[in-house]
């Protein structure tokens, strides 16, 4: 094909996206650094960011804590899947992402049905003669919420990974005397490393973004930067300090995940599957 | 070790449908609560299907969805074509432009959207209501495009570049030997971006939230809305509609990829 050609049926989609999600970024931040009432540029939004570090803090510490758990229990997950038979690992990987394609506002409900003091997981303790414990609006209730929703987005790149790895670096490893400890601590998990960055960097950003699952799951002290974002756009109508926190947690994501690329090396392999 | 991971794995899985099958079996509870199953009615189906409020909403839904995802599909797959073709350095940029709202929180995306659509039409066009159903088009076209120009690119990179030459050699313009040839090589990209597109477009809460406006919202945006009262067990019957729609959905992307495979292996072991 010739270059002018190729110029041509590219540029529409460019102007698209450059109109559409550059452009607002750009309106972000010229919100951001003007003053709500009377629209003159001013760094007061940025100067009330001081105030927002510790719920900032907070959930960078939940979903750090959500991104790990999702790695424990989404490994042993994505290793069984990617060592099936082809067939099986076609069914397995769709059951994976089915939950992704689900209203995950009612999926969350379901948990609050499961985890409320009067709820099924309560219920069934008191038959046995335990509880009622408090399970909802908890950090703990939090964090499952974030576990929950955003599991499969861990579980599908570390298969992805996983899967490639070349058997016969396997068997040379166990020619050479390894044990099964050894082969999967120096043969597997170094070469699941990309999976495993893209798989915490997927599970991390939505956690450290969202409003939904701490507005159901938690109480008045889980309170997250996404809640605080919302809360400036409808209710608290101020959208610029609300412009001002989307800046910075735009930045805390773009920092997080250049960190990530780091230790991962190789971009353009582990970059972004889904 | 091999045993332990299968206990883990069906231990997970029951983890992330739980909550699921909570919902399914409520939409067949007589009773209101979700906690309390009473007793067994297809009634919650029936008042679905009576309830024109919550058809309309899942009408609107589907309607933004199927027409983002079509206008994405067309959009995204004829710009792939063209990245694909464009120098390394363009098509970097092009790249980078299309990982943007793929790696921005969807909170940032939609503010973004919002405060855009809101300063375009309240400060430069006077609009008193500047977020209506184009804004919310517009967004959902806007997300979806970077998931058939991720699921169309691979599938243009593995096509072999002298098929398109021969099909010219033979007698076809440039725009014949696309549809003659490309398109053919490259469908099972296209329909499984197609697909992604649509169920990410039907099931968007966070960005339609923030793009949505009173006269055009959207059923996930609704549900949203009903945090005071208990929600009404038709939902959950809806919920069970639709997570049969998206498993049939599912298991056609896997029988076209698998008849897909199936074909291009036969087709090599003919052409030896």
């Amino acid at each position: 094909m010739k270059k002018n050609n190729a110029v041509l049926l590219s540029a529409p989609y460019l102007a698209w996206m450059v109109a559409f999600t550059l452009i607002p970024l750009g309106v972000v931040a010229y919100y951001a650094l003007t003053d709500p009432s009377s629209g003159a540029f001013s760094l007061g939004n940025l100067a009330n960011l001081g105030m927002y570090l510790p719920v900032l803090w907070q959930s960078i510490v939940y979903s750090l804590v959500s991104a790990c758990i999702c790695l424990i229990l989404g490994y042993p997950v994505a290793y069984f899947i990617a060592h099936c038979g082809p067939f099986a690992q076609k069914f397995l990987y769709m059951l994976v992402m089915l939950p992704m394609c689900m209203s995950f506002l009612l999926r969350t409900l379901a948990w609050v049905g499961l985890l409320q003091d009067t709820g099924i997981i309560n219920s069934l303790l008191g038959k046995i003669g335990i509880g009622p414990l408090t399970l909802i609006r908890t950090p703990g209730a939090v964090v499952l919420g974030m576990v929950y929703n955003y599991l499969p987005y861990m579980i599908l790149p570390l298969y992805a990974t996983i899967v490639k790895i070349d058997r016969r670096l396997i068997e040379a490893a166990e020619d050479l005397g390894c044990n099964g400890v050894q082969v999967f601590l120096r043969v597997v998990l170094p070469l699941s490393v990309p999976g495993i960055l893209s798989g915490m960097t997927m599970v991390f950003v939505p956690s450290v973004s969202t409003f939904y699952i701490s507005q159901k799951l938690g109480g008045t002290d889980t309170v997250l930067i996404g809640d605080v974002i919302e809360r400036q756009f409808k209710q608290g109508n101020n959208p610029n300090l609300g412009a001002a926190l989307s800046l910075v947690l735009m930045l805390l994501v773009l920092v997080c995940t250049s960190i990530l690329n780091r230790f991962g090396g190789d971009q353009e392999e582990g970059g972004v599957v889904v | 070790m091999k045993q332990a991971n299968r206990v883990i794995t069906v231990l997970i899985f029951v983890f992330l449908y739980i909550p699921m099958a909570v919902l399914v079996v409520a939409s067949f509870n007589t009773g209101k609560d979700i906690t309390e199953f009473e007793g067994f009615t297809f009634q919650q189906y029936a008042r679905l299907f009576q309830d024109g409020d919550l058809l309309e909403l899942l009408r609107n839904s589907l309607i933004v969805s199927v027409l983002a995802s079509a206008a994405a599909t067309v959009f995204g797959t004829v710009a792939a074509v063209g990245i694909h073709n464009l120098n390394p350095r363009l098509r970097k940029t092009a790249m980078t432009l299309t990982n943007i709202p793929m790696t921005n929180p969807d909170i940032v995306t939609g503010v973004s959207l919002s405060l855009l659509f809101v300063f375009v039409g309240a400060r430069l066009l006077g609009q008193r209501n500047s977020l209506t159903f184009w804004t919310l088009l517009i967004a959902h076209i806007t997300f979806n495009l970077p998931y058939v120009i991720l699921n169309v690119m691979p599938k243009l990179k593995q096509m072999d570049a002298s098929l398109t030459d021969a099909a010219m050699d033979l007698g076809c313009t440039p725009v014949q030997a696309f549809f003659r040839v490309t398109l053919y090589e490259i469908m099972p990209g296209i329909v499984s971006g197609a697909i992604m597109a649509f169920t990410m477009s039907l099931d968007d809460f966070v960005i339609s939230y923030f793009v949505s406006g009173l006269d055009f919202v959207t059923l996930p945006v609704e549900i949203y809305s009903y945090t005071k009262k208990p929600l009404q067990p038709k939902i959950y019957a809806m919920f069970t509609l639709l997570f049969l729609l998206i498993l049939a959905l599912m298991i056609a992307m896997n029988l076209i990829q698998i008849y897909g495979d199936k074909k291009k292996t036969q087709s090599r072991s003919a052409g030896v």
